[in-house]
C-alpha cells in the first residue's frame, strides 16, 4: 500500500485504478482480491476496474474453479468494474484468425494487449476543452456500469489477423460495424463463424417469447456497449445498428445505453478498426460453467482441507456461491 | 548412519555435493531393524539432526519443502526416515514434507522387510504431506528395456547413446548385479523435474506447495505414481510433433511408471504434467484433449488436470515430462504389502526383534495394519464410484 500510496501522489489527477490479475491460481487472485479490497477500504471515492484472465476450461490448475468463484465474489463486492478475457477465447482467435501453429503464453499475452490498447488509447473526446479524452477510464465506467449488479465487461476486436492476411484485404466501417454488431448480438467470441441466424425481432412487433428460448438462437441482451472506432474516414460511420432497443433491456433507453469512441488515428497495423466493450450476457455461460464445476467439487469436499488450513471456513464459501448464483440470475433475467 | 557406506560416498566422484558438517554417522546400521532405526537411533540422535536441520534452514529465505529419501524396507531408512518425518512436523509445521519412498519389490532380499515397510507406511499416512512412492523392480525394468532399445541398434543413429538418464557416469566401483546406478539415475531426474520450475524460468511456473495443494485432494491421499519420459535421447533436435505427442502418451503406459502400477485402467483423482523444454501451451493442450478419453477421472474431478512449463530441458534432453498421478492403481502395492505382512505376522516371526527395542509395543504392529486398512478402503470406496454415472447436485437456488 506503501508503493501505491507513492504513485498515486504522483498524479496531478488520479483516474482510478487498473488491476491485472489471473484468476486460476493463488497469488493473482487471492492477493489480487485482497489488494482490491484495501484500494476500496483507503481510496473509497476513486474507480477500480479488474481486468481479470478466466482460465482455460480444463487444466491449468486443479483447483481453478475453487479459486475463481472465491475471486468473482470478493471482487464483485470491492470492486466497480470487471474485465474479462477468457484464455479458451483468446487461444482460438490465435488459432484460427491469426493462424498460428504453436501458440505460446507470449502470443495469447499479444492478443491481449491489442485488445485492452484498441480501448484505452486516446479518442477524441465529446467537449471542447481538450482534444482528446481525459479520463477513458472514468468515462468506460460511468458508460457501462450503470448498475451495480451488473459489473462484467467483456472485449470483442475485429479485425484480427496475421501479417499475411492483412496484405490482401480491405476494410469499409459499414462491413465492420455489421459483424460487430452481429457479434454481439449472437454472443460470438471472434469474427470467424460468426452464426448469422440469431435476429433481434422487428421493431413495433411483440417479442418472440417462448421462440427465443432455443439456446442457439438465444439474442445477447447487453446491458450498455461502448463501440470505439479507430481509421480512416471515421466520421462516416455510421452505429445506428447499436442502437436499436432490442438489443438492450428494458430499464435502459438507448441512448443512455449506446455510447461511442471515435479517432482518425488507425491503430496498430489496422488501417481501420473497431473495438466493443460490452455489459451483457455474454459472460453468463462461462461464468454459469465454472459455479457448477466448483459446486460439484465442494459438494464432495474434495480440496477444502487445503484451503481451511490457512483459515478458511466453508461459510466463505458458501457466501461466495450464493453472491454468483445471484449475478448468474440478474444477468439472465436481463431478456425480454 | 553406517560409517562405512558414508565414508565410501565421500570417496566417489560426488563426494563434493554433500557438505560434510551435514553428516551423522554411527558405527552399524539398524540391522535391517525398523524399531532400531526410529526408536533407539531417533532418540539418540534427535538433538543432532535438528540442530543441522535448523542451521541449514536458516540459510534459506524462504523454505518450501523438504524432500526426504529413503527405502522401505531396511530399518535406518523406514525407521530413522519416518522419525525424521515427524521431527520436521514438529519443528517445521508450515514447510511441506516430501517423501520419496523406495518400496521393496516381490524379490528382495530382506527378510523383515514388510514389517519395516508396514511401520513405515503409518507414519507416512500421518506425518507425511506427500508421498512419491517407487520401487526397484520398475526401475530395473525401465533400465533393461533402455538398454535393449539403445543395444539393439534397431534405431541406428539416431538414439544417443549416452544421455541423462541412461548414463551411468556417477558409477562408484564395478557392476554390481543390478545397475543401481543407472536406477538412481531416474529418480535423481524425477527430483530435477519436480524442482525445475524453483530453479530456472518458464512460461508457467509451479512451485512445489502448488504440487501439494492440487494433486492431494484430501489428506490421507497423497501418494502420487511417477512416470518420466522420455528416457533416451534422439539426435535429431527437431522433434516433429508426432514424436513429442508420443512423449504425452508414453507418460501413461504402465512401462514408464515407476512403480508397479497401471493408471491407464484405474481411477484418477488427478493428475499433474511438468513439461520441460521447448513446448509450448497449444502443444499441451492438445496433448491433454487427445489423451483425456482414454483416461478415467473421478466424478468430481473431470478436468483434474495441473500443467507445468519450464524452458529448460534437463541436460542433453531438447525436452521431456515429469507426470504425477493421484490414482487408485497404488492400492495394488499396498495390498501386497499387507498381505506379506500378514504372512509373516501371523506366524509372529522375527517379531520379538522388534519387541527388545525399548518402547516398542506389539500394538504399534496392530495400528500400523489398521491405519493401512483405512488408506485401502478410502481407495476401494472411491473405485466403487468407477462406473457410477456422475452425480447430479442440485444448485443454490437465490430468489429474484
Amino acid at each position: 500500500m506503501n508503493l501505491i500510496q507513492k504513485e498515486v501522489e504522483k498524479c496531478d489527477s488520479l483516474s482510478g485504478f487498473f488491476i491485472i490479475m489471473s484468476m486460476a491460481g493463488g497469488t493473482g487472485s487471492g492477493l489480487g482480491a485482497f489488494i482490491t479490497q484495501k484500494l476500496q477500504d483507503q481510496y473509497s471515492s476513486s474507480l477500480k476496474m479488474n481486468q481479470i484472465i478466466w482460465p482455460y476450461g480444463t487444466g491449468e490448475v486443479i483447483v481453478q474453479n475453487y479459486n475463481s468463484i472465491l475471486t468473482l465474489s470478493h471482487l464483485y463486492r470491492s470492486s466497480d468494474a470487471l474485465l474479462i478475457h477468457e484464455n479458451d477465447a483468446v487461444h482460438k482467435i490465435c488459432a484460427k484468425q491469426m493462424n498460428i501453429k504453436q501458440i505460446s503464453f507470449r502470443d495469447l499475452n499479444q492478443v491481449l494487449a491489442h485488445q485492452l490498447g484498441s480501448v484505452f488509447q486516446p479518442t477524441y473526446s465529446e467537449d471542447g476543452s481538450f482534444p482528446y479524452r481525459r479520463d477513458p477510464l472514468g468515462d468506460l465506467m460511468e458508460h457501462l456500469v450503470p448498475h451495480p449488479e451488473f459489473k462484467m465487461l467483456g472485449v470483442r476486436n475485429i479485425p484480427q489477423m496475421s501479417e499475411n492476411s492483412l496484405a490482401y484485404s480491405t476494410f469499409t466501417w459499414a462491413g465492420l460495424l455489421k459483424h460487430l454488431r452481429q457479434m454481439l448480438i449472437s454472443g460470438a467470441k471472434m469474427e470467424e463463424g460468426i452464426n448469422w441466424q440469431v435476429r433481434p425481432p422487428l421493431s413495433g412487433l411483440p417479442p418472440l417469447g417462448k421462440m427465443s428460448v432455443h439456446k442457439d438462437l438465444h439474442l445477447n441482451t447487453s446491458v450498455a456497449n461502448l463501440v470505439i472506432l479507430r481509421g480512416k474516414d471515421v466520421q462516416s460511420a455510421d452505429v445506428e445498428g447499436f442502437k436499436d432497443p432490442a438489443l438492450y433491456t428494458s430499464w435502459l433507453e438507448p441512448v443512455h445505453a449506446f455510447s461511442m469512441w471515435k479517432t482518425q488515428r488507425a491503430f496498430d497495423k489496422y488501417e481501420k478498426s473497431a473495438a466493443l466493450v460490452s455489459n451483457s450476457q455474454l459472460l453468463v455461460k462461462p461464468l454459469d460453467m465454472i459455479v457448477g464445476k466448483a459446486w460439484n467439487m465442494f459438494a464432495s469436499k474434495a480440496y477444502i482441507h487445503q484451503y481451511t488450513r490457512f483459515g478458511m471456513e466453508e461459510e466463505d464459501f458458501l457466501d461466495s456461491f450464493t453472491l454468483l448464483e445471484q449475478v448468474v440470475a440478474s444477468y439472465g433475467s436481463l431478456g425480454p | 548412519m553406517e560409517e562405512g557406506v558414508v565414508n565410501e560416498i565421500l570417496q566417489g566422484p560426488l563426494r563434493d555435493v554433500f557438505d560434510s558438517k551435514q553428516l551423522i554417522t554411527d558405527i552399524s546400521g539398524s540391522g535391517n531393524n525398523w524399531a532400531v532405526g526410529h526408536k533407539v537411533f531417533g532418540s539418540l540422535y534427535r538433538e543432532q539432526i535438528l540442530e543441522k536441520l535448523r542451521k541449514s534452514a536458516e540459510h534459506c529465505d524462504c523454505l518450501q519443502c523438504f524432500f526426504v529419501i529413503h527405502s522401505m524396507g531396511g530399518g535406518t531408512g523406514s525407521g530413522l526416515g519416518t522419525f525424521l518425518l515427524k521431527v520436521l512436523e514438529d519443528e517445521f509445521p508450515e514447510v511441506y514434507r516430501f517423501v520419496t519412498a523406495v518400496y521393496p519389490s516381490s524379490e528382495d532380499d530382506v527378510i523383515t522387510s514388510p514389517y519395516n515397510s508396514m511401520l513405515a507406511m503409518k507414519e507416512l499416512n500421518e506425518h507425511a504431506d506427500c508421498v512419491l512412492p517407487i520401487d526397484n523392480q520398475s526401475l530395473f525394468d525401465i533400465i533393461s528395456k533402455i538398454d535393449l532399445v539403445v543395444n539393439s541398434g534397431k534405431l541406428g543413429t539416431t538414439v544417443k547413446p549416452k544421455s541423462l538418464v541412461t548414463s551411468n557416469m556417477g558409477a562408484v566401483t564395478k557392476r554390481h548385479k543390478k545397475p543401481f546406478d543407472a536406477m538412481n539415475n531416474i529418480v535423481a531426474n524425477l527430483l530435477l523435474s519436480l524442482t525445475s520450475s524453483a530453479r530456472f524460468e518458464g512460461s508457467l511456473n509451479m512451485d512445489l506447495n502448488e504440487i501439494s495443494m492440487n494433486l492431494v485432494p484430501f489428506p490421507q491421499l497423497h501418494y502420487l505414481v511417477s512416470s518420466l519420459t522420455p528416457l533416451y535421447t534422439l539426435a535429431d533436435v527437431n522433434i516433429p510433433p508426432r514424436r513429442l505427442d508420443q512423449m504425452f502418451s508414453d507418460a501413461f503406459s504402465k512401462d514408464h511408471q515407476l512403480m508397479q502400477a497401471d493408471p491407464r485402467h484405474s481411477l484418477y483423482l488427478a493428475c499433474a504434467l511438468i513439461v520441460r523444454g521447448d513446448v509450448q501451451i497449444s502443444d499441451l493442450r492438445r496433448n491433454i484433449e487427445r489423451l483425456k478419453p482414454a483416461l478415467q477421472f473421478v466424478s468430481w474431478n473431470q478436468e483434474g488436470w495441473k500443467t507445468s512449463l519450464c524452458s529448460v530441458p534437463p541436460v542433453g534432453h531438447s525436452h521431456s515430462l515429469l507426470a504425477l498421478a493421484n490414482n487408485t492403481c497404488v492400492k495394488p502395492t499396498f495390498m501386497e504389502l499387507r498381505e506379506r505382512f500378514m504372512r509373516l505376522y501371523k506366524k509372529k516371526a522375527h517379531l520379538h526383534h522388534y519387541l527388545q527395542v525399548d518402547g516398542m509395543e506389539e500394538s504399534a504392529f496392530a495400528e500400523a495394519v489398521s491405519s493401512l486398512s483405512a488408506l485401502i478402503q478410502e481407495y476401494n470406496e472411491l473405485d466403487a464410484t468407477k462406473s457410477m454415472p456422475v452425480p447430479d447436485v442440485p444448485r443454490l437456488s437465490v430468489a429474484m
